[in-house]
């Protein structure tokens, strides 16, 4: 009986796993039938014609630009956070508050953040729409997910570094830096990863600050058009499916060389591993 | 009588207090929040001896370790009172543990070198106090690694990771790192705990070296140990120093019921 049990669960199990293989390569395997046709040079890297036929640079650029700055913004405001609430603040009451606050931001559906980046960054500061109103809201968005990532790197450093660097007459801010920070990396990076995934997919929150024209911007107080927003438009406007997935083809490959990147430099600084 | 073991000590040099000891520690007492730790604590640790804490699990030993080098200040809610002098300096009173930790070097229970090069684990301490010509800090890593008498075995893969050596080979570079930084005073919380039989006989061996150079204060739950390396031993029991005296003394006639008890392994 025990038996028959043991190999329904190993069956069940084994079906789970095959059925999440299974659905991923249909949707990879989906967009590349869909979209392989388009695929040429002076698609990636011609200019947007609104008559078809068009290239994606400018949402290329754009996109680019918006995980660059909100990365840049949100990475040492999400470690610096994470390093005091894990390693300088007393824990109680106030530190657990923050920690129940980040958490749930995020749960919240990004359209708020996009509303809020709307009505605070748009309008109120008078960014206007931009990339830069939307690199601000995105900011806010994967702040969160820094912030959580890097306090659980950093409890994964084991106590007896920390003992080992202090009993050497080290300052606490040399035992971060030296010792606590670089053994956190590699959980850091996975954090960073993650946030641009985060970026690259969110499509409500950068429609309401960024707008959609569709042309290569000029500097990050221009509006623009991210590829996700573009794949959501052509999507919705036109219809064309063709373009939609061959946009789908550009993200995954841009998903997929920052991985690697990430990973590779996590695999360079922990040489001595 | 076997009390010669003193003798020579106190015919031999001591630069500074030769009448006093290196470490005197007066109704020490530690609180963990409500709960107390150590109790009155009242002993002299003399230069260049190996003292061992003895006692069973959870008697304070160790607390009172980390009290000396203050690495009880990392834990929250944690009140003394009473005093240590090293030097006829009150820890306590002074503030700056940097210069304290610099004086009192530590060894831990698990080997705990950092995920760097064997040179860069040496090199740490130094480094962060400033040294940064090459020269000096070769000089320095393997003067240490000489005196934790594990040179000859790394010294052909000092940029490969420490964490590539056997527990044993962990432990003595530990020991090298605390060395690097010229301490006075070496504390030592179990550090053959985690070794095999061979290993734990090597650093033995390195103790009664260190001696010459160091005065050596070692947790022990190992009975034979303290009888093989220590000078001294104090006998903990339930935050208690129950006996303080000559390692020869409390392993032939210890004057307290409770240390014959449990060095003849009745209890703990």
């Amino acid at each position: 009986m025990n038996k028959v049990k043991d190999h329904l669960l190993q069956g069940i199990l084994w079906i789970s796993a095959i059925l999440t293989i299974v659905i991923l390569v249909t949707i990879i395997g989906f967009i590349f039938l869909k979209g392989y046709k388009l695929m040429n040079i002076s698609f990636i890297f011609g200019d947007y014609s609104p008559t078809g036929g068009g290239g994606i640079w400018p949402m290329i650029i754009t996109t680019i630009y918006t995980i660059m700055i909100s990365l840049v913004i949100a990475t040492p405001i999400g470690v610096f956070a994470a390093v005091y609430l894990q390693e300088y603040a007393k824990q109680g009451r106030l530190v657990r508050m923050i920690r129940f606050a980040t958490e749930s931001l995020t749960g919240i559906p990004s359209i708020i953040y996009g509303l809020f980046g709307a009505v605070f960054f748009v309008a109120t500061l008078n960014f206007g729409m931009s990339i830069i109103s939307a690199s601000l809201t995105l900011t806010i968005i994967i702040l969160p997910v820094v912030i959580r990532t890097t306090e659980e790197a950093l409890k994964t450093v084991p106590q007896s570094y920390r003992e080992g660097s202090l009993a050497l007459g080290t300052t606490k801010l040399q035992t971060l830096l030296k010792v606590i920070l670089p053994s956190a990396v590699p959980g850091i990076l996975s954090g960073i990863i993650l946030s641009m995934g985060r970026i690259i997919g969110e499509s409500a929150a950068i429609f309401l600050t960024a707008g959609t024209v569709a042309a290569l911007p000029e500097g990050i107080f221009s509006s623009a058009r991210t590829l996700t927003v573009h794949s959501y438009l052509v999507t919705q406007e036109a219809g064309d499916i063709e373009l939609a997935s061959a946009i789908g083809i550009v993200l995954i490959v841009i998903i997929f060389v920052l991985n690697l990147t990430a990973t590779y430099i996590s695999n360079k600084l922990n040489k001595a591993d | 009588m076997k009390t010669a073991v003193q003798l020579p000590k106190n015919n031999s040099f001591q630069p500074q207090n030769n009448k006093n000891a290196k470490i005197s520690v007066h109704n020490f007492n530690l609180f963990y929040g409500e709960k107390q730790a150590l109790f009155d604590i009242s002993l002299d640790i003399n230069e260049k001896e190996i003292t061992a804490l003895i006692g069973p699990s959870g008697c304070g030993k160790s607390t009172f370790l980390r009290s000396i080098n203050r690495m009880n200040d990392l834990i929250d809610n944690v009140k003394v009172s009473g005093e240590i002098f090293i030097d006829n300096e009150n820890i306590y009173r002074s503030n700056d543990v940097i210069k304290l930790r610099t004086k009192v070097g530590m060894v831990f229970q698990k080997p705990n070198l950092f995920p760097m090069s064997i040179y860069d684990n040496v090199a740490y301490g130094p480094r962060m106090h400033g040294i940064k010509n090459k020269k000096v800090l070769n000089h320095i890593v393997e003067e240490s690694l000489r005196g934790a008498a594990i040179w000859d075995e790394v010294k052909d893969r000092l940029k490969s990771s420490a964490l590539g050596l056997s527990g044993g080979q962990q432990q003595r570079v530990c020991i090298a790192r605390a060395i690097a930084m010229k301490p006075e005073v070496i504390l030592m919380d179990e550090p053959t705990s985690a070794l095999d039989p061979i290993s734990t006989l090597k650093v033995e061996e390195l103790l009664s070296q260190m001696k010459e150079n160091y005065t050596i204060v070692i947790v022990t739950h190992n009975m034979q140990q303290a009888a093989r390396v220590s000078d001294r031993t104090a006998f903990f029991l339930n935050g208690e120093v129950i006996e303080y005296d000559t390692t020869d003394t409390i392993f032939s006639v210890p004057k307290d019921k409770r240390t014959e008890e449990y060095i003849t392994g009745r209890f703990g």
